[in-house]
């Protein structure tokens, strides 16, 4: 396995991150090298072996679906980076 | 009074001897004194003042107390306190006042403990040094050339220094017990579901687990009876009773059969660390312990299903920093590199306040996570490794079937220098070697002191138990405690 400058850019761009093309270069460098050293998992047996998510199983929790009650609207909005009296504002998603 | 317990504290504040305020006092005017530690990303003397005072107050008027009353204990800063400053070491999160408390700090003011500080840690708990902090690196209290270990160093650092009796810290592959092997205390990360994660700013969802640091395991029951116990609000936390870790930890164990690991003295280990455990080893001979050797064939693949793993949940669980509802955003988002023209202008706000947002540690492991969860690669890497650790979970139940607990190294090394790891992402993750394994297996695991380095370096001894075991480990270690002096000693920190 060996990741090249645009698969990295291209894992960056999923990730919404911005990178300048030298993190892109010192990202792909140590994304390689740590890629390498859990490739040895590959060597390793497991065709009858069921998946772990957790250490410990979980099972589903259900309750009965009853209304909380909710955050107040202004501590909702009291860490926003932008917001009006009533919302959160973020740059036109539409044209 | 700086390194004293919790148990000593409570003594002699139901004495009358002393009170909170006078506690907290020492202790603020300490920790202005030792600032150049760097422990704490926030502490407010106002806000821990008006606690004690409180405490005091119905202490004195005679109304019950809490088993903490005016007990300091410093706390992660990935711990949400409502309206208190939680940054998770992280620029993303340099202003963010969380709008509840996460249920170990409602249990904590439930329980009369005072909320001494924020402690530093490496961002979003990733990392093995602090020094992937956003607001610098915490100094080892034994060496102040030298790293206290991570992600919670801040924590392990405060007790350690004498700046609380206790703390909080969190553990996804050792960022509890490392930082407490390291800087000569003891820490505990209970079994995955033991105690609510809700309010714990979430890492690895499968991984993270909240737990204490103290001087010894006398604090380190109380506190985790404090902390114990479901969560309705944390669906992953077991709905079984909270056995009374303080009343049994005298108590020694019906049963101690110890397994040694021969994995765990494999390459990379140092020899002053190696022969610490050694002696751990016959202390226990010698308090009638059986030792057999057990093997864990699979642990040598804790560290690469633990670097896919534990990335794929990150990168999952940080998805929700885009800086629209909280933490950072960026005030430029013009295009700024090729390709960046074309895409929306929402996309570029995310993608900006992210990349200024975190430090590069976060990112590579965003990226990795990313990576390995990718259409075509998810079940070459992703999938294989949740395969592996059934497999290494299967070593661990297989290993409990012939012994109660294991033991062995919690660390490979001393505390490093810092600096001395930085630069290589790799060798800084092979500090985890250890511990790695029972956070994937979800088993319970602890550090006590064992020894020091001739350069006066704490040496840590892990201790292993099957899930849900806290009061068989806490009882096994104790025999350890009681036959040694490890646990009482202190770093004499210059103020």
């Amino acid at each position: 396995m060996s990741l090249t400058i645009d698969d990295v850019a291209k894992v960056a761009l999923l990730a919404r991150l911005r990178v300048s093309p030298d993190e892109l270069q010192m990202f792909t460098g140590q994304l390689n090298s740590i890629m390498d050293y859990v490739a040895q998992l590959q060597q390793l047996e497991t065709t009858d072996v069921e998946p772990l998510s957790h250490g410990i199983e979980v099972r589903n929790v259900f309750r009965d679906d009853v209304r909380g009650d909710p955050l107040p609207r202004e501590a909702a909005l009291l860490n926003a980076p932008k917001r009006n009296q009533e919302s959160f504002l973020v740059p036109a998603v539409l044209e | 009074m700086n390194s004293a317990t919790a148990t000593a504290l409570l003594a002699g504040l139901e004495q009358g001897a002393i009170s909170s305020e006078e506690i907290v006092i020492g202790l603020l005017d300490r920790a202005d004194r030792l600032k150049r530690l760097n422990v704490f990303v926030h502490l407010d003397p106002d806000h821990v003042l008006s606690q004690a005072r409180a405490i005091d107050k119905r202490r004195r008027s005679g109304d019950s107390v809490g088993p903490l009353a005016g007990v300091p204990v410093a706390i992660k800063d990935l711990l949400c306190v409502e309206g208190e400053p939680t940054t998770c070491g992280s620029r993303m999160l340099r202003t963010f006042r969380p709008p509840y408390d996460a249920t170990v700090i409602s249990r904590l003011k439930q329980a009369g403990a005072i909320l001494f500080g924020k402690t530093n840690m490496d961002e979003f708990a990733m990392g093995s040094s602090t020094e992937n902090s956003a607001y610098g690196p915490t100094l080892n209290p034994w060496d102040e050339t030298r790293v206290p270990g991570g992600s919670s160093g801040g924590s392990a650092a405060a007790v350690a220094a004498g700046l609380a009796p206790i703390a909080l810290g969190s553990d996804t592959g050792g960022s509890i017990r490392q930082p407490a092997a390291v800087c000569g205390i003891v820490g505990l990360k209970p079994t995955y579901g033991r105690v609510s994660r809700y309010g714990l700013i979430a890492f690895a969802s499968s991984l993270d687990q909240i737990g204490p640091f103290a001087h010894d395991l006398a604090d380190t029951a109380l506190i985790l009876k404090a902390i114990s116990g479901h969560d309705p609000r944390d669906s992953t936390s077991v709905d079984d009773s909270v056995p009374d870790y303080p009343a049994t930890l005298g108590t020694p164990p019906e049963s101690l059969r110890i397994g040694v690991v021969p994995e765990f003295f494999g390459e990379g280990l140092d020899p002053e660390v190696e022969s610490a455990i050694r002696e751990a080893i016959r202390v226990y001979e010698q308090a009638g312990a059986t030792i057999r050797k057990v093997s864990l064939p699979n642990s040598r693949s804790g560290i690469p299903a633990y670097y896919i793993v534990a990335p794929a949940e990150c990168s999952s669980n940080l998805a929700r920093y885009d800086g629209t509802i909280y933490g950072h955003r960026a005030a430029d988002f013009s295009p700024r590199y090729p390709g960046e023209e074309s895409l929306a202008p929402m996309v570029r706000m995310m993608m900006a306040s992210r990349a200024e947002g975190f430090g590069a540690e976060v990112k590579r492991r965003i990226m990795l996570g990313t990576f390995v969860l990718s259409a075509g690669y998810a079940d070459q890497y992703y999938n294989q490794a949740l395969k592996v650790r059934r497999l290494i979970r299967n070593d661990f139940d297989s290993a409990f079937k012939e012994v109660d607990v294991l033991i062995g190294p919690t660390s490979p090394t001393p505390a490093f220098k810092l600096g001395e790891r930085t630069s290589n992402p790799l060798a800084m993750y092979l500090s985890d070697i250890y511990t790695i394994t029972a956070n994937l297996a979800g088993i319970p695991g602890l550090s006590i002191p064992c020894g020091l380095t001739k350069s006066n370096l704490p040496i840590g001894l892990q201790l292993l138990a099957p899930a849900f075991a806290e009061e068989k480990l806490l009882r096994t270690a104790r025999v350890f405690e009681r036959a040694t002096d490890w646990h009482l000693k202190r770093p004499g920190v210059k103020e």
